[in-house]
């Protein structure tokens, strides 16, 4: 039983991570129908945005103050970068086929993550531990970490924050309207370029914060850790039902356990722990066999 | 009001639109019938700036719009209601009805034009709530032209609205177009329905393969013989 608990406790941490940026994925992919591959490399460029802030204007001092101005900075500089992704890679070929975009957002991952390891070597650097990290016994043997606690926190947060620009702002029913349909959304009047723009944005920010909350838990940072948690992110919003902002927070809470479960108890059914990487796919391929749509993804049928 | 001069539009190596000259002129219902692919929804495409023409240009109001950004269309006065409606299908009649009048920001006045969509089209006063998605094509019809309303439109653009519908849903759509104008708002219609449009209508323009071939005042034109023979099925 304290097994268990502690493998569900460590299962939704990392899951908490995936979900921040298969939220990325989901919201991209519900506007333009677009599968952002190099959003698993914005989650990079965030963690490396908040270690510089971090060891550059702070130090490597901890204290909570810090640790929400390099969350913060992080953010808002992915953000920043994320929007210029779209401008500069993705707007101009828009008007192609969607492989092509899908090509160049493949373009897109490999030349942040050399661009990265030109910049910083491939040497992974040590993300500075920002609030004092303790653990808490909960019963038994099972305990929870002050980081661990911290990633929920602000998950939950991010994630609160997002449902509520969706459905109460106007920015968010704009992005709303776009997603159902490009088009009509343009004859409403809205600012289609923006609300794509916007939603890179966000989804880059959300990233960002996994990639800060992610080094405060698994302090190595190198330019190419964006690689398998992108992957994971993306199977994990496809699992939810890619375009659903709760199926990308579910899907990254199972895929994240899933995971640790195999960790935990693979080796008593012939899985052996190095398999963890290898969960995602599995489940990917499950998914596509039996429920292509996703958990709570639906195909809302036109009527004529 | 709105004037298209000498347009020509195409799709990559195909000419859809070639040297389009029409006018629609303030308080009128002008209509634009002819057979599928004539380029009836290119001609409104291109006027909203979803397309842009190779050749000539779009005048709306004294202003050359033929490259204006769609949503810039619509603070000026140019509302739409898209071919096959183009619903938010995953939002409630209401939050259609609130898309429609984004680029507003006098609450109160948006408040009295959604009552005033609700009593145009009492059908979605009872479905306020429900899904857009989950109505019939006829109610969906409905909602896309209130929707289009809640703009404040001085132009109104409709595409196909008795697509697929039910004769006495086309009545219906007809019936509301009636009062639309009675409004003061000036609409362009078109329709592959020659029969209901030219009855509905002031002046009308004939398309046949992305060129207009006849013009004219609407009950002329319901009485002229070649459209008779070709439109009207008699």
């Amino acid at each position: 039983m304290d097994t268990f608990v502690q493998q569900l406790i460590n299962g939704l941490t990392i899951g908490s991570i995936y979900a921040l940026i298969a939220l990325g994925y989901t919201l991209v992919y519900g506007i333009l129908k677009l599968i952002n591959f190099a959003h698993g490399d914005v989650y990079m460029v965030g963690a490396y945005m908040g270690f510089l802030i971090a060891v550059y204007v702070f130090g490597s001092q901890a204290s909570i103050f810090n640790f929400v101005v390099v969350l913060l900075g992080a953010m808002a500089i992915a953000a920043i970068i994320g929007m210029a992704i779209e401008r500069f890679a993705y707007r101009p070929v828009r008007k192609f086929s969607r492989m092509t975009t899908l090509i160049t957002a493949m373009g897109m991952s490999l030349f942040l993550e050399y661009l990265f390891t030109f910049i910083f070597s491939g040497v992974p650097k040590t993300f500075p531990l920002l609030i004092q990290n303790d653990n808490y016994n909960l019963f038994g043997e099972v305990t929870i970490s002050t980081t661990q606690i911290l990633i929920f926190m602000i998950a939950i947060i991010l994630m609160l924050g997002l449902e509520w620009i969706i459905h109460k702002t106007k920015i968010g029913k704009a992005m709303r309207a776009t997603s159902h349909n490009l088009n009509s959304a343009k004859l409403m009047g809205i600012n289609t370029d923006f609300v794509i723009a916007f939603t890179f944005a966000l989804g880059s920010a959300l990233a960002a914060a996994g990639g800060v909350l992610v080094a405060q838990y698994q302090p190595k940072i190198f330019p190419l850790m964006g690689l398998m948690a992108g992957l994971k992110a993306f199977v994990a919003a496809v699992l939810g039902g890619i375009g659903n902002v709760m199926g990308a927070v579910l899907g990254g809470l199972l895929i994240g356990m899933a995971e640790t479960f195999v960790v935990g108890y693979g080796h008593y059914v012939g899985i052996p722990s190095t398999y963890r990487d290898a969960v995602a796919f599995a489940i990917l391929i499950l998914v596509l066999l039996i429920r292509p749509a996703g958990l709570l993804g639906s195909n809302v049928q036109e009527k004529v | 009001m709105l004037k298209l001069e000498n347009v020509s539009v195409s799709y990559g190596a195909i000419e859809a639109l070639t040297d389009i000259n029409l006018h629609v002129e303030k308080g009128e219902v002008v209509t634009l019938i002819g057979a599928n692919g004539a380029g009836k929804t290119t001609t409104l495409r291109t006027i909203t700036g979803l397309l842009e023409p190779r050749e000539g240009r779009v005048v709306y109001e004294g202003e050359d719009i033929s490259a204006a950004p769609t949503h810039t269309l619509v603070p000026k006065g140019i509302a739409m209601s898209p071919e096959g409606r183009g619903v938010f299908a995953n939002m409630t009649i209401q939050e259609n009805l609130e898309m429609g009048a984004y680029t507003r920001k006098d609450k109160k006045e948006v408040a009295k034009d959604m009552r005033h969509a609700f009593e145009l089209f009492p059908r979605l006063a009872e479905r306020k709530t429900q899904k857009a998605g989950t109505m019939s094509g006829g109610e969906q019809q409905m909602l896309a032209i209130g929707r289009a309303l809640m703009s404040e439109p001085r132009l109104l653009l409709l595409d196909e609205p008795s697509l697929g519908l039910a004769p006495i849903l086309v009545h219906t759509i007809f019936e509301s177009i009636e009062n639309i104008r009675s409004e003061g708002t000036t609409i362009l219609l078109v329709e592959q329905n020659a029969n209901a449009a030219l009855h509905h209508s002031d002046r009308a323009y004939v398309l046949e393969t992305g060129r207009i071939v006849m013009e004219g005042d609407s009950k002329e034109l319901a009485a002229d013989p070649k459209v008779k023979e070709a439109y009207l099925g008699e």
